[in-house]
C-alpha cells in the first residue's frame, strides 16, 4: 500500500524529535510505575541487612514469607479488582469468617476444611459481583456491606465470637506448620497460585478483558469484552483467595480465631497500591503486588525486631505509603498522558 | 447491489423527531459524506445504523438483507464498524492488546504474545504507525491512536466503516496518512461513511453526500455534482416557505453599536494546540459579534478560552481595558464575563437545585452578610429576573430540572445577567427551545446590546446570526478567515465565506 | 430542534413509590418500628431507654453530618473513624492543660486530617474514596502510636460532664448533638457555602463555569466532617470516661454511611437531608435496639445492617436521566 505522504523533511524532523521525547518520558515514567516498589522493597532490605544482624538469617526470610502468605493471596484477588476499576472491602471478614469455617469443617477432613470456607467465600464474592455488574451499585458500599454481613455470620456460627473451633484434622494442620526445603507448604501453595494468577492476568483472554475493564469500560463493551462477567469473575475470585487465606491461616494457628482480621482489606489494598495498581483501574501488575506485600512484610518483620517500637507504626508507615504513592501515581499518569 | 440501504427510517424522542423519514444508499467502495449542523439528526442516525437505537419506522437494509441490530456488538459483528471522535479504545493497554482484544492469537490456550506483537506491528506498518506496539496506547499521538481504531476495524471483516468526525484533532501530516488508509479501502470495496464538517476534506475524499437538516433529508447525490455554497447553502439555510411562516427571527435587525466606541472585550492572537490560531477581535459595547463558522471550526473554543474554561497556549484577553491574564472562570466572572456555555445540561444549569438557588448561584457572596444568605435579598434578585425573563415556573422554589428547555435556558441566562457582566458570551442560546422562547431569547439579547453589554453569539442557525449581529467573525479550522461588517453580514455572504476553499494548508 | 420536556405525564403509581420511597421511607420506617415496639416490647417506652438509646445514637449522628455534607458533594470520607481515635489519643495527653486545650487540640487534629484529605481530593484530585483511605490506614495506627497503645481513664470531672452529665435533664451529649444538627441543618439551607456545596455535588462543570470556588469549598467541606468526627471523638471518650484509641470510633464509618444513605442523601451528590440523616442513624439505633430486646444476637443485627444498607442505596440509585 503506498501513501503519498507529502511532509516538509524539517517538520518530520522536529516530529520525529518530539516522538522521540515522548517515548523516552513514558519509559522512564512507566518503569518507576511498574519497578517503584520493588526498588524501595530493594533499599529497604538492603538496609536492614546492613543494620540488623538477626534479619540476615535464612530462618528470618522464611518467617517473613509465611507470614506473607495470607496478605498475599488476598493482595492477589484485590489486584484482579482493583485493576477493574473496583474495590472489596468484604477481604478482611471472609478471611476470618473462611478461618473459622475451614477449622470447624476440619473434623470432617482436610477436603472439607478446604471446600467450605471456599463455597462460602466464593458465594459471597458472587452476590458482591452480581450486585455490582447487575445494579450498578458503588462497590465500595456493596462490600461494605458484605464486610458487615460476612463478620455477622462469622459470629453467628462461632457464638458471637467466643468459640474458637481447633483444627481437628492432623493432615490439615500439618498443612499448615510441614515445610519442604525449609519453606513452609503455604508458602509453596501460594507461591503456585500467584504464578497461576500472573499466567491469568497477562495471558489469557480473561487476563485482558481484567484489564479493558478497568480501563474504559464504554471501550471495552464496545470492543465485545464481556464487562459484566467479567466482573462478576473478580469478585469471586476475591471471594474464593480471601477464604483461602483463612483456610491456611487457620491450619497454622490450629484454630478458627473469630478476633482477627480487622484491617486486612486495608493492608491488601496498600500493598497493590504499593506495588504501582491504579486504584482508577486498567494497570497493574501481580509483581507489584508481591513487591508491595513483601514490602509491608518486611517493615513489619524489622518493627518486631527493634522491639520497644510499637507495632502501630506499621499502620502509619503503611498509610504514608498509600498516600504517597498514590499522589505519585496520579502525576505520573498525568505526565503520560500529556506527551 | 448496494451494501448499505437506510429506507425512510424515523427515530421519535418525547416531543422531538430526531429523524424523519430519511432514505440513502452506501455502495460498496463508496466514500459517502454525512453532513448537517447540530441537531440535524447524523448522530442520531449512526445510532440506528450501529444499534445504539431502534428506528421507529422504516428499514435497514444490509447486504440485501433486512436487518435490526440490538446492539453495537451485533453490528460490529455484522460487519459495521464505527471510529468514533474519541478514540474508543483502551488507553493505558499497549498498542497490540488493542488492536487483538478479545481475538487474540493463542498457543495451548494461552496468548501467544509474540506472535500478537509480531502481527500487530506488521498490520500497522501499513497504516504509517511505527511506534512501538508494546507501549500504552494511551501514550501516542491522537491520530496514530486514531489509526490503530481504524486497522481494528478493518481487522475484523468490517464492510462499513462509521467515522465520526475522523480528523477532528488530527495534524494535517496525519489527516494525509487517514486519507491515503481510506483510499485503500475504498479499493478494497469497503463502504465509508465519513462524517466531517471540514468541507476541503469532503471534496478530497468523498464521492457522495447526503445532507441531513432537523432531523430531515435535504439532499443526496454525488458530491462533485454539487457547489460548496450550495452545499452549505443546503446545510444552514432555511427553507423559504418556513421562514415565511414563522419569520425570520425576532431580531430587530437594527445596529447598535458605537463604531468610535473602545472595545469593552479586546482578544488578541488567542492560540490553541490544533484548535485555535490567532483568533483576534474587538467586541464595542452595545454590540453584538456574532461568530460564524461549521461545527469544530472553533467557536465554542474561543469562548470558552475567553471564559477561563478552555486551556490556552498564549493569546491576550482584556475586559474593559483591563488585562484578563491566565484566566480561570472566577477570574473571568470578577472582570465581567459571562460564558453561556453550549451544553445547557452538562455544563450549564444544576438540575438539581431550584430555580431559585440557580440564578443567585454566582453572586451568592453579594447576597449574603457575613456568609448568610439573605432570602430578601435573593427573592429581590430573583424576582426581578424571573418577571424580566419571563421565566415560566411553578414559583421560584420548582427544580430547574423539570422545566422546559427554553426556561432552563432562562433561568441561566438570568444567573449570567445577575453577575452584572459587561461582556456576554452566548453559546448557541437558542438551541434545543421552544420557539415562543427562541424569539424571547433573541430580543432579550437585542435588548442587553442596547444597554450596552457587548455580546459574542455563536449560533448555527444562520439566519440567526446574521440578523443577531452586528458584525460576523468567520472561524473555519480554528482560524479567522474573514469578518462580514454592515451590508455584508448576510446568509450569503456567510455562506459563502465559510465555503472558501481554504488555501493556508495542503 | 424542540426538545421541550413533557410535563403532563401521567403518573404511575411506581414511579411515585420510588420518588417516594428514598425521601420519606425512613421516617415510615421508624414509626412502624415504634409502634411495634411499643406494643411487643417490654419497658420500650419508658425515659430510661429512651435516653440510653440517643445516649448512644448521639456520636453517630454527629459524625454522619459531617458524612452528609461530603456525600453532598459526590464525596465520600472513610477517615472520620481514624479522626476519632486520634482526637480520643489527645485528650489525656492535654487535660493537664485544661479541658479547653485539650478539647482545641482534638479540634486541630480534625482541622489537620480535613486539610489533608480536602487538598488531596480539591488540589490532587485523586478520588475521595482513595484519598481518605490513607488516613483510614495511618490514622488509627497514629492514634494508638500517640496513646503508646493504652487505655487511659479519664477521671477530669468537667470533661466527664460532657459526655454523662445532664442539662434540663436531658444529657448533654444529645443537647450537643442536637446543637450540631441544627448548625449543619443551617449552614446547608442559608450559608454561602452551603448552596455552594451543593451545586458542587449536583454538577461540578457548571459549578466551576459559573466562576464558584470549587476547590476552597471542597476543602472546607472535609475539614467540616473531620472536626464533626473529632467531636464526635471527644464525646465518645467523655462518656466512656477512657480513651482507647484502638476501639473509639471503630467502624463508625459504616455506621455514618449507613445514616446518610437510609436518611434519603444520594451518594450521586447534590443533595444533603439532615433531618433525613438524623432519621436514618435513629432507624438504624432502632433497629438494634429491637433486635437486642428480643434476644436476637449481635452477629444477626449485622447481617441485618447489610441488607438494610444494600436496599437503601439500591431504592436511592440515581437512574439515569440521559
Amino acid at each position: 500500500m503506498t501513501m503519498g505522504i507529502a511532509s516538509d523533511p524539517e517538520v518530520s524532523a522536529i516530529v520525529a524529535e518530539d516522538v522521540r521525547k515522548a517515548e523516552r518520558t513514558d519509559r522512564i515514567v512507566g518503569t518507576i510505575q511498574r519497578q517503584g516498589a520493588l526498588a524501595v522493597l530493594i533499599v529497604v532490605a538492603l538496609i536492614a541487612l546492613a543494620t540488623f544482624p538477626n534479619f540476615r538469617s535464612f530462618d528470618n526470610a522464611a518467617t517473613i514469607l509465611v507470614a506473607a502468605a495470607p496478605p498475599m493471596l488476598i493482595a492477589l484477588g484485590m489486584t484482579f479488582v482493583i485493576i477493574t476499576g473496583g474495590i472489596d472491602l468484604s477481604v478482611g471478614s471472609l478471611y476470618v469468617l473462611g478461618g473459622v469455617l475451614a477449622a470447624w469443617a476440619s473434623q470432617y477432613g482436610i477436603l472439607a476444611a478446604f471446600a467450605l470456607p471456599l463455597a462460602v467465600c466464593g458465594a459471597i464474592g458472587l452476590a458482591n459481583g452480581l450486585l455490582i455488574a447487575y445494579t450498578r451499585m458503588a462497590p465500595f458500599i456493596v462490600t461494605l456491606a458484605a464486610l458487615l454481613g460476612a463478620r455477622g455470620l462469622m459470629r453467628a456460627i462461632s457464638s458471637e465470637g467466643s468459640e474458637t473451633y481447633l483444627v481437628r484434622d492432623d493432615a490439615f494442620r500439618t498443612l499448615g506448620n510441614g515445610s519442604f526445603l525449609d519453606i513452609g507448604y503455604q508458602v509453596w501453595l501460594v507461591a503456585a497460585l500467584v504464578v497461576a494468577g500472573m499466567v491469568v492476568l497477562a495471558r489469557t483472554r480473561f487476563g485482558h478483558s481484567v484489564y479493558a475493564v478497568g480501563g474504559s469500560e464504554d471501550a471495552a463493551g464496545l470492543m465485545g469484552v464481556p464487562v459484566r462477567r467479567t466482573k462478576v469473575w473478580v469478585y469471586v475470585l476475591s471471594g474464593l483467595l480471601a477464604g483461602l487465606a483463612g483456610a491456611i491461616n487457620a491450619a497454622k494457628l490450629g484454630s478458627g480465631v473469630t478476633v482477627l482480621g480487622t484491617g486486612m482489606e486495608l493492608d491488601a489494598i496498600a500493598a497493590v497500591v504499593i506495588g504501582g495498581t491504579l486504584l482508577t483501574g486498567g494497570a497493574g501488575t501481580i509483581a507489584g503486588t508481591i513487591a508491595g506485600v513483601l514490602l509491608l512484610g518486611v517493615i513489619q518483620n524489622l518493627i518486631n525486631q527493634v522491639g520497644n517500637v510499637n507495632s502501630n507504626w506499621q499502620q502509619v508507615i503503611s498509610g504514608a505509603f498509600l498516600a504517597l504513592v498514590v499522589v505519585a501515581q496520579t502525576y505520573l499518569v498525568r505526565l503520560r498522558r500529556v506527551t | 447491489m448496494a451494501l448499505l440501504e437506510v429506507i425512510d427510517v424515523s427515530k421519535i424522542f418525547p416531543g422531538v423527531r430526531a429523524l424523519d423519514q430519511v432514505s440513502f444508499t452506501l455502495q460498496p467502495g463508496e466514500v459517502h459524506a454525512l453532513v448537517g449542523e447540530n441537531g440535524a439528526g447524523k448522530s442520531t442516525l449512526i445510532k440506528v445504523l450501529t444499534g445504539v437505537y431502534q428506528p421507529d419506522g422504516g428499514d435497514v437494509r444490509y447486504l440485501d438483507q433486512p436487518v435490526q441490530f440490538g446492539t453495537p456488538m451485533d453490528a460490529q459483528r455484522a460487519g459495521i464498524s464505527t471510529i468514533y471522535q474519541e478514540v474508543n479504545l483502551v488507553p493505558l493497554m499497549s498498542v497490540a492488546q488493542n488492536l487483538f482484544l478479545g481475538r487474540e492469537p493463542r498457543r495451548f490456550g494461552l496468548i501467544d504474545r509474540g506472535r500478537m506483537e509480531h502481527q500487530a506491528r506488521a498490520i500497522l506498518t501499513d497504516y504509517g504507525v511505527s511506534a512501538d506496539v508494546r507501549r500504552p496506547l494511551g501514550t501516542l499521538a491522537l491520530g496514530a491512536q486514531q489509526m490503530v481504531a481504524l486497522a481494528r476495524a478493518v481487522m475484523i471483516d468490517a464492510k462499513v466503516v462509521i467515522m465520526d468526525e475522523p480528523t477532528s484533532s488530527l495534524e494535517p501530516r496525519e489527516v494525509q496518512t487517514l486519507f491515503g488508509v481510506i483510499r485503500d479501502l475504498h479499493s478494497r470495496g469497503i463502504g465509508i461513511i465519513y462524517v466531517s464538517h471540514r468541507l476541503d476534506e469532503l471534496y478530497q475524499i468523498c464521492d457522495a453526500v447526503t445532507i441531513l437538516r432537523d432531523g430531515k433529508l435535504v439532499h443526496t447525490g454525488r458530491l462533485a455534482d454539487l457547489e460548496r455554497i450550495r452545499l452549505v447553502s443546503l446545510m444552514l439555510g432555511r427553507d423559504m416557505a418556513e421562514v415565511r411562516r414563522e419569520g425570520a427571527t425576532a431580531f430587530s435587525g437594527a445596529a447598535t453599536g458605537d463604531v468610535e466606541a473602545t472595545p469593552v472585550l479586546r482578544v488578541r492572537e488567542l492560540n490553541s494546540r490544533h484548535k485555535l490560531h490567532d483568533v483576534t477581535f474587538d467586541v464595542r459595547p452595545g454590540e453584538v459579534v456574532g461568530l460564524g463558522g461549521l461545527l469544530g471550526a472553533g467557536r465554542s473554543e474561543t469562548i470558552k478560552a475567553i471564559g477561563g474554561a478552555y486551556h490556552l497556549d498564549s493569546g491576550d484577553i482584556q475586559v474593559d481595558g483591563k488585562d484578563l491574564r491566565k484566566p480561570t472562570p472566577v477570574r473571568a466572572v470578577r472582570f465581567g464575563v459571562a460564558v453561556q456555555p453550549e451544553d445547557r445540561k452538562a455544563e450549564g444549569i444544576i438540575p438539581g437545585l431550584s430555580v431559585r438557588e440557580n440564578i443567585a448561584l454566582a453572586v451568592l457572596p453579594r447576597l449574603s452578610r457575613f456568609g448568610f444568605v439573605s432570602d430578601r435579598k435573593v427573592d429581590e434578585v430573583v424576582d426581578r429576573y424571573m418577571k424580566r425573563l419571563q421565566i415560566k415556573a411553578s414559583g421560584p422554589d420548582q427544580v430547574v430540572g423539570d422545566l422546559s428547555g427554553g426556561n432552563q435556558q432562562k433561568v441561566l441566562l438570568a444567573r449570567l445577567l445577575a453577575t452584572g457582566p459587561k461582556v456576554l458570551l452566548l453559546d448557541e442560546p437558542t438551541r434545543g427551545i421552544d420557539v415562543g422562547a427562541k424569539a424571547e431569547v433573541q430580543s432579550l439579547i437585542d435588548e442587553l446590546a442596547a444597554e450596552g453589554l457587548g455580546v459574542v453569539l455563536v449560533s448555527s442557525d444562520a439566519e440567526e446570526l446574521v440578523e443577531g449581529s452586528d458584525r460576523v467573525v468567520v472561524l473555519r479550522d480554528g482560524v479567522v478567515v474573514g469578518t462580514l461588517t454592515g451590508a455584508q453580514v448576510t446568509t450569503e455572504d456567510l455562506m459563502s465565506t465559510i465555503a472558501t476553499e481554504a488555501t493556508r494548508e495542503h | 430542534m424542540s426538545t421541550e420536556t413533557v410535563t403532563a405525564r401521567p403518573v404511575v403509581d411506581g414511579a411515585r413509590l420510588r420518588a417516594w420511597l428514598p425521601r420519606y421511607g425512613v421516617y415510615a420506617a421508624i414509626v412502624l418500628l415504634v409502634v411495634y415496639n411499643i406494643f411487643f416490647t417490654p419497658y420500650f417506652a419508658t425515659w430510661s431507654n429512651l435516653r440510653i438509646q440517643l445516649i448512644q445514637v448521639a456520636p453517630i449522628v454527629i459524625v454522619a453530618l459531617g458524612m452528609a455534607l461530603v456525600i453532598g458533594t459526590e464525596g465520600i470520607d472513610l477517615s472520620v473513624g481514624s479522626v476519632m481515635a486520634l482526637a480520643a489519643a489527645f485528650i489525656p495527653l492535654y487535660l493537664g492543660y485544661g479541658v479547653v486545650a485539650a478539647i482545641l487540640v482534638a479540634l486541630l487534629a480534625g482541622v489537620a486530617v480535613g486539610l489533608i484529605n480536602g487538598v488531596l481530593v480539591a488540589r490532587v484530585g485523586l478520588q475521595p474514596i482513595v484519598a481518605t483511605l490513607a488516613l483510614f490506614v495511618g490514622g488509627r495506627g497514629l492514634a494508638v502510636v500517640i496513646s503508646e497503645g493504652k487505655l487511659v481513664d479519664i477521671r477530669n470531672a468537667d470533661f466527664l460532664y460532657l459526655g454523662s452529665g445532664d442539662l434540663f435533664g436531658i444529657p448533654v451529649l444529645v443537647w450537643i448533638a442536637a446543637l450540631m444538627v441544627l448548625i449543619v441543618a443551617f449552614v446547608v439551607r442559608r450559608t454561602v457555602f452551603g448552596r455552594r456545596l451543593l451545586a458542587i455535588g449536583g454538577n461540578r462543570p457548571a459549578a466551576e463555569l459559573a466562576g464558584l470556588p470549587v476547590k476552597r469549598v471542597l476543602i472546607t467541606v472535609y475539614v467540616v466532617c473531620s472536626v464533626l468526627a473529632s467531636i464526635a471523638g471527644l464525646l465518645s471518650v467523655a462518656r466512656i470516661q477512657s480513651s482507647d484509641a484502638s476501639s473509639v470510633g471503630l467502624l463508625i464509618e459504616l455506621s455514618a454511611i449507613t445514616a446518610v444513605v437510609v436518611g434519603g442523601t444520594p451518594l450521586t451528590g447534590g443533595k444533603v437531608r439532615v433531618l433525613g440523616t438524623v432519621a436514618g442513624a435513629l432507624l438504624m439505633q432502632l433497629v438494634i435496639a429491637t433486635m437486642i430486646k428480643h434476644n436476637l444476637q449481635p452477629s444477626t443485627t449485622e447481617m441485618v445492617q447489610a441488607v438494610i444498607i444494600l436496599i437503601a442505596v439500591y431504592v436511592a440509585r440515581e437512574r439515569k436521566t440521559r
